[in-house]
């Protein structure tokens, strides 16, 4: 028996509770409950209910269960006018859902009703069309690829691990791209560091990735800091960073890196590779270890040596330097479960990933608890640091069992 | 018999081993026997006084064994040991 547009309202008012804005306001802040707004996408960027998740009422039966996975979850559907809302909620009832209910008068009622409301990120049509991948990926969306075009990563090194990296993290639409490197393009470079291209040979690595960088992606603002990471600039460069991801192939650096991101309280990703062989993972400060908990001391040179001194197979930082952009992109987008408290190392040879449990040191002189304290209170406690390519605890050359350092140079 | 476990910067001390068999109950002991059947190990893994090294890491079973009760940890049939020093490439 065919039945009228009245009809079908009527007995989905019977069927489906109604709840007023203000009610839903109360609900809301209290939590526990899923808004969601089953408008058009148009009606949705002109402003929604804070909190509320956007599931247009076309695509109702396809992404419900993505948004709310558990059905006896409370629901609250919004429209327009409160009419839409009541047709998605037998939707829902229908699959299962046990606790829906619909906001009497739609966003109108909200409005009028003077509650608050906000507007949906904005992304350009062209932007839509480029990180359509990424928009359709729930965790992503439209507010992560938002949050990504206005987040910043810091690359030190553009050579073996940060050119794969920064090509990814700028096709992923990051929106500032920092590379420090104080180094030329060399064609034996062009074996691993794929930013790179031939007939850049000699000329500046940061200037050469920038070049490659916004030809990719246009989006991406880079910034060239076109010199050597010192104890005396580390502050200044790092400053305003989200997430650092290191690069480096020098162990002074590294540890000149490690205590300034852990009292600026920056992440930084780390990767080394050597031949076949690598290791990564993330420094979260003060959540996990930092880079002096996992290594207090550098190994002596002829224990560590560099790509240039012992090869590297080009692939091996090629795939570890993704996997810091993925650490990157989830610390940026706050989202899964990233390395800290893990090592992972990986071998080539054997295609074998191996998982190590890594802890805060206790006594570590830059992050533990009484490390913090003691720089807050602006008397850091003593560090070995690198003086002179010697790793001492101590400015004077005649203290006391200082370790030979490896020599220093960037990435050959 | 433990299984230990050498990256490539240490196979050169133990004759391009990826991996040997090793006796010893202890960490302690399993790293001795290492080092007097390989004395090219020494350096690399001990200081002067016989103690680890900082720079080189030893897991047991992908645990620091810093945090366990470093070399007197107990090792069983068929724990795994790995030696794990920096790297520094980049």
């Amino acid at each position: 028996m065919p039945k009228t547009y009245a009809e079908l309202l009527r007995a989905a008012r019977g069927r489906i509770r109604e709840v007023s804005a203000a009610e839903t306001d109360a609900l809301r802040q209290r939590g526990n409950v899923a808004v969601i707004d089953v408008r058009e996408a148009s009606e949705w960027d002109q402003g929604h209910v804070p909190g509320a998740t956007h599931v247009s009422k076309s695509y109702l039966e396809q992404q419900i269960e993505a948004a709310v996975p558990d059905r006896t979850t409370p629901v609250i559907l919004y429209c327009a006018g409160g009419i839409r809302s009541l047709f998605a909620g037998e939707t829902l009832a229908e699959m299962g859902y046990s606790d829906v209910a619909s906001m009497a008068g739609g966003f109108q009622a909200w409005k009028s009703n003077g509650l608050d409301w906000t507007t949906p990120p904005k992304l350009t049509e062209t932007q839509k069309q480029r990180y359509s991948r990424h928009l359709l990926i729930p965790e992503v969306g439209t507010e992560g690829q938002s949050s990504l075009l206005g987040s910043k990563t810091l690359l030190i090194g553009a050579g073996g691990l940060g050119s794969p990296a920064a090509l990814y993290l700028a096709a992923a639409g990051v929106g500032t791209i920092g590379i420090i490197d104080f180094d030329v393009v060399d064609l034996s470079n062009l074996q691993r560091q794929v930013i790179h291209t031939s007939d850049r040979v000699g000329e500046k690595k940061v200037e050469s990735a920038r070049k490659t960088l916004t030809a990719l992606n246009p989006d991406v603002t880079v910034v060239a800091h076109e010199e050597m990471l010192v104890a005396e600039n580390v502050d200044r460069i790092i400053a305003g960073y989200d997430v650092i991801l290191d690069g480096t192939d020098t162990f002074e650096t590294r540890y000149i890196l490690n205590d300034a991101a852990v009292a600026a309280g920056i992440p930084v990703v780390h990767a080394s590779v050597f031949r076949f062989e690598g290791q990564l993972t993330t420094f979260v400060p003060y959540e996990g270890p930092c880079y002096r908990c996992l290594y207090p001391t550098p190994p002596p040179p002829e224990l560590a040596p560099g790509c240039s001194v012992a090869g590297v197979l080009g692939v091996v930082p090629g795939i570890m330097g993704l996997l810091q952009a993925n650490e990157v992109l989830k610390v940026l987008l706050g989202i899964g479960e990233t390395l800290a408290g893990r090592l992972l190392l990986f071998d080539a040879l054997e295609t074998e990933f191996t998982e190590l449990k890594l802890r805060r040191d206790p006594k570590c002189p830059v992050c533990s608890d009484e490390a913090k304290a003691a720089r807050e209170a602006g008397h850091p406690l003593p560090a070995q640091q690198f003086t002179d390519g010697v790793f001492t605890l101590n400015a004077n050359p005649a203290a006391p069992t200082p370790l030979t350092a490896t020599p220093l140079g960037g990435a050959r | 018999m433990s299984t230990v476990k050498f990256p490539a910067v240490l196979r050169a001390n133990v004759g391009g081993a990826r991996e040997v068999e090793a006796d010893g109950d202890t960490i302690g002991e399993v790293i001795d026997g290492l080092v007097s059947t390989y004395p090219a190990l020494k350096d690399q893994l001990l200081t002067a006084e016989g103690e680890l090294n900082r720079f080189v890491n030893v897991y047991l079973n992908g645990q620091d064994v810093r945090y366990l009760d470093g070399r007197a940890t107990a090792v069983d049939d068929r724990d795994e040991v790995r030696l794990l020093p920096a790297m520094a490439g980049g």
